[in-house]
């Protein structure tokens, strides 16, 4: 018997639909985190290090204890179980022990009636330092054997040589995700030993695991819960408070709530990675690239986090999207006393590719070559081998029609406007419109999906019939990406039905859905949820013998053969899957090996207006072309491509978390800039459809990408209008003056 | 201190205990946690509510400053059955995502469509300025401003 899919479902997938938590959200009444409350609620507030590197000599809590309205003062002697948490690798503890290893790290925190007395009674503990010199030199520090990874790639011959060489010496900067949302956490204790919490999370499995080994608590008596969240771009995806705040609650047997304020926030979640990079790119004298050398070094802070991942992504994508048949990569990630570094947007391949395009434009510019020719020239394509790892790229990789559809976008008139918001440093700082230079640049990104090098990346989700409608169950995070509306789209489409309902489960009701990031969820939980209702499907079609599924029944040739009610007679129907990507492994000791899952591909081209004497930009427009499979929410794609090219102009010309002997100097938004509506420039897309091998309807992920080759393209057309190297984003006034 | 602010229409008494702005009084004493708490330095507008017939960051205002004021919040803007116009272009051109900066977004665009029902892109950008949106890239919110100036919603 065929299966018939039913077609013409209301908000099925390739239909621009509407958030279901849209409403709430314009009407100021969907629960962040931070809005959680009860009567009896206490407040949590934390005492942190002044020091990126010093010795605890004093901490007395008596002070705090002291004063009225506080319920409970707590340190590092409090933690019963696990002194320390991590991600990959348990290497910080829960509170500063005896050395503060980073500015900012936490070193007791209070409960208190109200806000106010928790503040000014972590602020009345007495904590005495010996400051020690701290290592902020990331190089001093891979010297030193102070490393959380080292990595080599070797493919092809390593003797191998290009007629045309160019060199460069490529740095980024710390960059910092600021979601809007800083990190929030409500515990509430169970009144049998255990506690809910409710925390802003990307990943709530894992974050469970490391809270129970800590607390010393059995999996089954905490119970964490997705809470309504303001943005995450990475900055989630490790522990932040989650702790502290359950140790509170469970410490005065009450609920307690925890809100970072915007400076703590910037001291309390990882950092992109600052980079500094060597690259050599070798060529024929007709541009096919012969050999890529590159050393890297990433500042991975003060504890591990995610920085092996990182570190092998930026390792991998070191050549980016082309073809070359002999790669060198020494790569290593510091460990020193600087702000942890961890998880954000583009993940490692943000570093490299804003180094690798670099160096494509200077291989055109050194060939004489048009720099997208040199790109189509040497394009990795579906089939070709990746050059880094070596292995087969298997499903689709649209390099050339990205690069053509970007290309084919209209360039914007050229500047004609004296309105100094049109000009580059805006009304404060005003350009004459006759000093302003425009200039073009494009770059071409490339990136993984979902988790490599052999991680067993799953994600379980729960399809339910029942007589109201359909439950899609899952522990996935919805940090504002819209994946409650691409489930939903996905559910409809295999049940036939647009009665479906997103239900967001606690750890204890699902497993893991693994991590909101490396831009898997739409692929993941998607694929979770679209092999759970294919199988509700035709368990449902089999039981009633039928053909097709519509939202009024069970159907045979046309006919219908059963009602809803009759196929949920004896109570709800279910399907529950746990759903894998295509298996991956790790890689061996030259690099080499089928290491990810996946890849995703895009362009982007900027346009900017440059007042070289005053060294100020004006971003005119960044357009992008966008590989992602199959789109399932054309919309929502439109707007990860738009907002995630806003964080790429961040890092190319504002952004920058300025460090000084570890203490970051610049922690709130008054001093670290983020674009706004008048930085931003015009964005125009184009969606390349060119179906995947395993994601649902042929989906990919493109959370990433968006941020990944808009950077280097900005400076590339910053570079085209001055004249200036520019091997440094962000790209400040004085690198385009020249002093 | 006791000071009387009416609130979306309605007169609201509290007690300030001191040097609260009006950011805190909103989300801790009257249970309207609409109005968002992102920086506290008035950058970034997710705190912004309609104040004497302004645009204000909450939270730079002294709630006691604000005795015998008029405020809009985000809860004040529509009903359910009855949003704002720009509330409704918001959801249609997919101008929410974490929606975290949304609250004062809408309340900064209600503000300027009624100041300038058809304003240009650039009078939208820069009287956006001042509210951040780190999801969007101000893309859909200013597609949000075009349908309601069209009459699309």
């Amino acid at each position: 018997m065929t299966t018939r899919t039913t077609s013409g479902v209301r908000g099925g997938i390739g239909t621009s639909v509407r958030r279901p938590d849209g409403i709430p959200k314009v009407m100021g009444n969907f629960a962040y985190a931070s809005d959680l409350w009860s009567e009896d609620m206490l407040w949590g507030a934390t005492r942190r290090s002044p020091h990126a590197h010093a010795r605890l000599t004093r901490l007395d809590i008596a002070p705090a204890l002291a004063m009225n309205g506080v319920r409970a003062v707590l340190t590092q002697d409090d933690v019963q179980g696990k002194p320390t948490f991590g991600q990959e690798e348990q290497d910080q503890p829960v509170f500063c022990d005896n050395t503060a290893q980073y500015w900012g790290e936490p070193v007791a925190v209070v409960a208190a009636d109200d806000e106010e007395t928790a503040r000014r009674a972590a602020a009345a503990i007495i904590v005495e330092w010996e400051p020690l010199t701290p290592l902020t030199d990331p190089e001093q520090a891979v010297e030193e054997g102070l490393s959380f990874r080292e990595m080599r790639i070797r493919r092809g011959d390593e003797d191998a040589s290009g007629t045309i060489v160019v060199e460069g010496i490529y740095e980024t900067a710390t960059q910092d995700q600021a979601p809007l949302g800083t990190e929030a956490g409500f515990a509430i204790p169970d009144g049998e030993g255990g506690l809910d919490l409710y925390v802003t999370s990307q990943w709530i499995h894992v974050d469970h695991r490391q809270i129970v080994a800590c607390l010393d608590m059995a999996p089954d008596s905490v119970r964490c819960h997705p809470a309504g969240i303001g943005g995450a771009f990475g900055s989630r995806e490790d522990i932040s408070l989650h702790i502290h705040v359950a140790m509170l609650a469970l410490a005065t047997g009450r609920p307690v709530k925890m809100v970072y304020d915007r400076t703590e926030s910037f001291a309390g979640h990882v950092k992109r990675h600052p980079s500094r990079m060597w690259y050599r790119h070798e060529a024929d004298e007709s541009g096919m690239l012969v050999k890529v050398t590159a050393r890297l070094l990433l500042d991975g802070g003060a504890y591990a986090h995610t920085s092996r991942a990182v570190l092998a992504n930026a390792a991998f994508f070191t050549v980016g999207p082309y073809r070359c048949d002999s790669v060198v990569v020494d790569a290593a990630v510091a460990k020193t006393n600087n702000p942890p570094a961890g998880a954000m947007r583009g993940f490692g391949a943000v570093q490299t590719c804003f180094a690798s395009e670099s160096q494509m434009d200077l291989l055109a510019e050194k060939l004489g070559m048009d720099p997208l020719e040199l790109r189509r020239a040497n394009a990795l394509l579906a089939g070709d081998h990746m050059s880094t790892s070596g292995q087969i790229i298997e499903g689709s990789l649209p390099t050339l029609e990205v690069i053509d559809a970007v290309e084919a976008i209209p360039l914007p008139d050229p500047l004609d406007d004296d309105d100094p918001r049109l000009l580059p440093g805006g009304t404060g700082l005003t350009s004459p419109r006759g000093s302003v230079v425009r200039g073009v640049g494009y770059a071409v990104g490339l990136k993984n999906l979902a988790f490599s090098e052999g991680f067993d990346d799953f994600a379980e989700a729960r399809v339910v019939m029942t007589a109201a409608g359909v439950e899609v169950h899952t522990a996935a995070m919805e940090v504002g990406q819209g994946l409650v509306t691409v489930c939903q789209q996905i559910a409809r489409t295999v049940l036939g039905t647009d009665q479906v309902a997103i239900v967001w489960d606690d750890t204890s009701q699902i497993g893991s859905a693994g991590s909101t990031s490396a831009s898997r969820q739409t692929q993941m939980t998607g694929g979770a949820v679209h092999a759970a209702a294919v199988g509700l499907r035709d368990q449902i079609l089999a039981d009633h013998d039928g053909d097709e599924l519509r939202d009024d029944g069970v159907y045979r040739e046309g006919e219908r053969v059963a009602t809803i009610d009759d196929v949920c007679s004896s109570g709800p129907v279910e399907h529950h899957v746990q759903f894998r990507h295509p298996e991956t492994f790790p890689p061996d000791e030259n690099g080499q090996g089928d290491v990810h899952a996946g890849f995703v591909v895009a362009a982007h081209r900027a346009v900017v207006d440059v007042d070289p004497e005053l060294g100020l930009v004006r971003v005119v427009r960044v357009d992008t072309a966008q590989d992602v499979g199959t789109a399932l929410n054309p919309q929502a794609i439109t707007g990860q491509l738009e907002g995630g090219i806003m964080q790429g102009v961040g890092l190319a010309v504002m952004e920058e978390l300025v460090i000084n002997e570890g203490i970051i100097l610049n922690p709130t938004f008054t001093d670290y800039l983020i674009p706004t509506f008048l930085d931003a420039p015009a964005v125009e897309t184009r969606i390349v459809e060119a179906g995947d091998h395993w994601g649902p309807f042929g989906a990919k992920g493109i959370g990433e990408s968006p941020t990944i080759s808009s950077t280097p393209a900005i400076v590339a057309a910053i570079r085209a209008a001055t004249g200036r190297p520019l091997s440094r984003v962000p790209v400040r006034p004085e690198d385009i003056v020249g002093i | 201190m006791n000071v009387t602010i009416k609130i979306n229409g309605e007169d609201r008494a509290v007690d300030v205990a001191g040097a609260e702005s009006l950011l805190t009084v909103l989300r801790n004493d009257l249970d309207l946690p609409g109005t968002k708490d992102a920086c506290e330095q008035g950058e970034c507008g997710s705190c912004s509510v309609v104040f004497d017939g302004d645009v204000v960051c909450s939270c730079l205002v002294m709630a006691v400053d604000a005795d015998g004021s008029e405020v809009t919040t985000v809860e004040g803007l529509g009903t359910e059955d009855d949003l704002h116009p720009f509330q409704e272009a918001m959801l249609a051109e997919g101008g929410v995502q974490c929606g975290f900066c949304t609250p004062g977004v809408v309340i900064a665009g209600a503000h300027l469509l009624e100041e300038n029902s058809q304003p240009s892109e650039i009078e939208i950008r820069e009287a956006l300025s001042g509210n951040i949106c780190r999801c969007t890239g101000y893309g859909a919110i200013l597609r949000a401003f075009e349908t309601v100036a069209r009459g699309d919603v």
